[in-house]
């Protein structure tokens, strides 16, 4: 009996291993779903439509705001040096929190701490763009995040927030995106969800977006209630999807459909 | 599930939830949920329209609509594959059948996880929107 239990239970942790990972050189970014059309608005910046973000945010990065008057600027000076590489590395562990954070929430903290500003609010035009303009700068580079060892408990909680079941559809993400990719949703590509190119410009909303706001809309399409934003379990699903995606390049700001 | 095995469950739950009872044969739920027989032109209408879900996975036979899945068989022939009863099974809890499928359960409302507010303790489908579905399903034959 002991023994019959075990090998049950070896092979469901095996079946759960197995449906849990794309082998490394399966791995595609969803920019290669995409028509030809759509991959050459990404390519070309003059027609990229996320371009028209960065560029504000290149504004803001040097507009002084809040009480103590300092630009992101008068701190990190020109960021194609400083913040090369920075978001392939995000979500990142916040030590004063004692747990992640995405590169919305430290953007927002640096103006609550440094700049000594109110937040901005998460969809903004101004947090998209700053965020599109710090992102911008690691384009090409590969994503790092999720090595620091203090964060390997949250990246843990946002692989079983990826694979519970959930909503009136009772469908988990691993459903669709690790078991389902190469298929098709009403006619829709399903990709394998892969935050490569956040915030991105995306045709269906006619706007910049967060990886935020695609997570909360694959949640409330599986008719779930969706978590609030910048919550733990966003965070960590972000996490989660980054660490998933080490190694494949930064396409911020890309295009999607 | 073995055809021998004929099980008969009158689901008591049900009714406490606004659901109305049924009961499972087999791998069937063979009488109508409404007591009546659906209607198969309605049905057809559902199955197309985006908002019953089914052609977000399925694909059939309906030239009008150009965005069908393709994660889950195609429904052509759906009436010589299975009788009245096993597909009315299969909308109502498909995972019955098998508890590791993708098809969601169209008229079952415990058992869900973080279900939404708006779609809180109602099923998927309505029993009258399942019988009409039946009622197309069954005349699909190849
Ligand atoms: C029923 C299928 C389904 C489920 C379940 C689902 N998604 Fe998605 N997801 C899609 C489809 C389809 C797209 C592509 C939409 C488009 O771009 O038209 C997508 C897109 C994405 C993307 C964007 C990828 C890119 O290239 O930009 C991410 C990230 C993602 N999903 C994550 C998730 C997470 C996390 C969950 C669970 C909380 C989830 N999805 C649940 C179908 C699903
Ligand atoms: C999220 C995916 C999904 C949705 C939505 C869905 N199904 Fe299914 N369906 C499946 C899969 C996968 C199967 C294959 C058997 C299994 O996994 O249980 C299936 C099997 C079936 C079958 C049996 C097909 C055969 O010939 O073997 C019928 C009939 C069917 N579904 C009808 C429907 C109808 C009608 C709807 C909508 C009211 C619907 N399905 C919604 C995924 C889905």
């Amino acid at each position: 009996m002991r023994l019959l239990g075990c090998i049950a239970l070896a092979s469901a942790l095996a079946g759960a291993a197995l449906a849990a990972e794309i082998p490394q050189d399966q791995r595609r970014s969803g920019y290669s779903f995409m028509s030809a059309d759509t991959k050459a608005m990404q390519d070309d910046d003059t027609v990229n439509p996320g371009m028209l973000w960065v560029l504000d945010g290149e504004a803001l990065w040097k507009r002084k705001a809040g009480t103590s008057d300092k630009s992101c600027a008068d701190c990190h000076y020109d960021a194609r040096v400083s913040m090369k590489g920075v978001a392939a590395h995000y979500p990142a562990y916040e030590k004063a929190f004692g747990r992640p954070l995405d590169l919305e929430g430290r953007i927002n903290l640096c103006r609550a701490n440094h700049q000594q500003a109110t937040p901005l609010p998460y969809e903004s035009r101004d947090l998209l763009a700053l965020t599109a303009y710090v992102a911008q700068q690691s384009r090409g580079m590969p994503i790092e995040a999720g090595d620091d060892p203090d964060l390997k408990p949250f990246v843990e909680q946002g692989r079983e927030l990826f694979m519970q079941r959930q909503g009136q559809l009772n469908l988990g993400c691993a459903n669709c995106h690790d078991d389902n990719w190469d298929k098709k949703l009403a006619g829709s590509a399903i990709t394998q969800g892969h935050p490569t190119g956040y915030p991105l410009y995306r045709l269906e909303w006619q706007s910049l977006g967060s990886l935020q706001r695609r997570l909360r809309a694959c949640i409330t399409g599986i008719r779930a209630q969706a978590y609030d934003w910048g919550s733990p379990e966003l965070v960590a699903l972000e996490l989660y999807l980054m660490s998933r995606a080490r190694g494949m390049p930064m396409e911020a700001p890309a295009v999607r459909p | 599930m073995t055809s021998a095995a004929i099980l008969l469950a009158v689901v008591s739950a049900a009714s406490a939830q606004g659901l109305r009872p049924y009961a499972v044969v087999g791998d069937a739920v063979p009488d109508s949920l409404t007591g009546t027989r659906g209607d198969a032109t309605r049905g057809r209408a559902l199955i197309v329209e985006r908002t019953s879900t089914c052609i977000l996975c399925h694909n059939g036979p309906f030239p009008e609509q150009k965005s069908q899945g393709d994660l889950a068989p195609n429904l052509s022939g759906s009436g010589s594959r299975w009788s009245e009863g096993q597909l009315r099974l299969r909308l109502v809890d498909a995972s019955r059948l098998n508890a590791t499928t993708i098809m969601p359960s169209y008229y079952r409302v415990d058992g869900l996880n973080r279900v939404g507010r708006s779609w809180l303790g109602k099923p998927i489908l309505s029993a009258e929107q399942i019988e009409d579905i039946v009622a197309y399903l069954v005349t699909l034959r190849d």
